[in-house]
């Protein structure tokens, strides 16, 4: 596959890997948190982190929408799917994500539900037009990149007077859950994540560009790397972040150029401003109540809003208190850690959101054999 | 979820929508996002859209950047 199986060379990586041995001073350490799921699973399924010197550290990041979703959200769309009226059409990982005792969107289509797995938001537009006496709700996840699609989808059912399709909306916003992080809030001062650098998104920087990242590098003093999603580019990124520890720099740079610019997709971007706008509050798991982090629907688009058509409310369902998603979420703990990881969650029986997902640490950890303490990550 | 992956455009459609392939597997995307494409172009396709392009100079000089990253001098690069 061009353009990935270059950035996977084998011997390119070891050559990597010795520079960044050889410029990376033992007697620190650095800290390095890769923020989304997609670097979690190059990390471990190309055994990067055995590439690295013991002084450089991975935290793993929140950056898995499927992990990040709190489980209030999840049953808003688990009470509407049970609705004879609705179809209730998802991407596929969101499906088997547990609820309360539980409780799945699959499970619920097993006792009857209508649930539907789609690959694009297109699959369902056209349930919505081929079922004009059902009514087709998307239940919309995701961070920046799965968000131009819902707004393309809205202005579509706009443009057709679709009248039966509706948006359960949870997108989210990446640079919100970085400041999050970083301001570490009061109540989570005992478990203050130390974090030297971060690992940038890759495909949500396509579209928004390397820019809405220059504030954590200012305001926060933190070197910040946008990153591709092939090994190489991890590593090449890391290298990149260990110069900038070592001479004290804390820039935004950017490893992916070549599908990152500055600005990102403008397109994308302005449609995304068209048909959403900012929510004051969103609930993460993991990080709790973060301000301005997730979108809602336009007031232009209403009628399309399934959470005011359907009066949805969300619930405040208690989590299950063994899982340590929460922490993990927030790279305060490690899913070996976990009471759980490995015994009565796996991913065939997953307890938590981040073994469900193929961007959940948990996940990763498990997929790729780490399943012991000790066996993780050099410390 | 928010993995796109680098397909290669193989035809123009109308309305906004073109062929893709990726290893082998041909699919329709739409291209709404990225504005006109050509046959040859490489997307990055997410969900069912073109999300990005992949630019080859970059690439190239990316690939051309860690070459030279592994070479130490006075030694051979690297196998």
């Amino acid at each position: 596959m061009k353009y990935v199986e270059e950035f996977r060379d084998a011997g390119l990586a070891r050559g990597v890997a010795a520079r960044i041995a050889a410029e990376a001073d033992p007697g620190r350490s650095y800290r390095l948190m890769e923020f989304c799921g997609g670097h979690t699973h190059a990390i471990f399924r190309y055994g990067v982190q055995d590439l690295l010197p013991d002084s450089v550290r991975m935290i793993h990041g929140p950056g898995c929408p499927v992990c990040v979703l709190p489980i209030g959200r999840l049953e808003m769309a688990i009470d509407l799917a049970r609705r004879p009226e609705v179809i209730l059409c998802s991407y596929g990982d969101m499906l088997r994500v547990p609820a309360s005792r539980k409780m799945t969107l699959l499970r619920a289509r097993a006792e009857g539900a209508d649930v539907r797995m789609v690959g694009s938001v297109d699959d369902a537009l056209r349930l919505a037009q081929a079922h004009p006496d059902r009514e087709v709700v998307f239940f919309a996840i995701g961070f920046e990149t799965t968000t131009p699609p819902t707004a393309v989808a809205l202005r579509r059912a706009e443009a057709l007077g679709l009248a039966n399709f509706s948006v359960l909306c949870n997108h989210v916003l990446t640079p919100a859950a970085i400041t999050n992080i970083l301001e570490a809030p009061a109540i989570r001062q005992m478990e203050r994540v130390e974090i030297d650098g971060f690992l940038g998104p890759a495909h949500v920087s396509v579209v928004i560009g390397s820019q809405p990242y220059e504030f954590f590098a200012e305001e926060f003093g933190k070197p910040v790397v946008i990153a591709g999603f092939e090994p190489l580019d991890v590593m090449q990124s890391i290298l990149m972040l260990v110069r900038q520890i070592n001479e004290g720099r804390a820039e935004v740079e950017n490893q992916y150029t070549r599908a990152v610019g500055r600005h990102g997709n403008a397109a994308a971007k302005a449609l995304v401003a068209e048909v959403f706008e900012l929510r004051r509050s969103f609930e993460w798991r993991g990080l709790g109540t973060v301000p301005y982090s997730a979108l809602r629907l336009r007031a232009r688009f209403a009628r399309f809003d399934a959470e005011a058509r359907f009066g949805l409310v969300q619930s405040d369902p208690p989590e299950n208190r063994a899982c340590a998603c929460p922490q993990i979420l927030r790279g305060a703990a490690r899913p070996t850690d976990c009471a759980l990881f490995g015994r009565q969650c796996t991913p065939q029986t997953p307890l938590g959101s981040c073994m469900v997902s193929d961007e959940g640490a948990c996940a990763a950890y498990y997929r790729y054999g780490r399943r012991a303490r000790g066996t993780e990550a050099p410390a | 979820m928010c993995h796109a992956v680098p397909a290669r455009v193989v035809e123009v459609l109308p309305d906004e929508h073109a062929i893709v392939e990726v290893s082998g597997t041909r699919k329709t995307v739409s291209t709404v996002l990225v504005g006109a494409v050509e046959p040859g172009d490489f997307v990055l396709v997410h969900v069912g859209f073109a999300l990005g392009r992949v630019d080859p100079d970059e690439a190239e000089a990316t690939l051309a950047a860690l070459a030279e990253i592994g070479v130490v001098p006075g030694q051979a690069a690297l196998p």
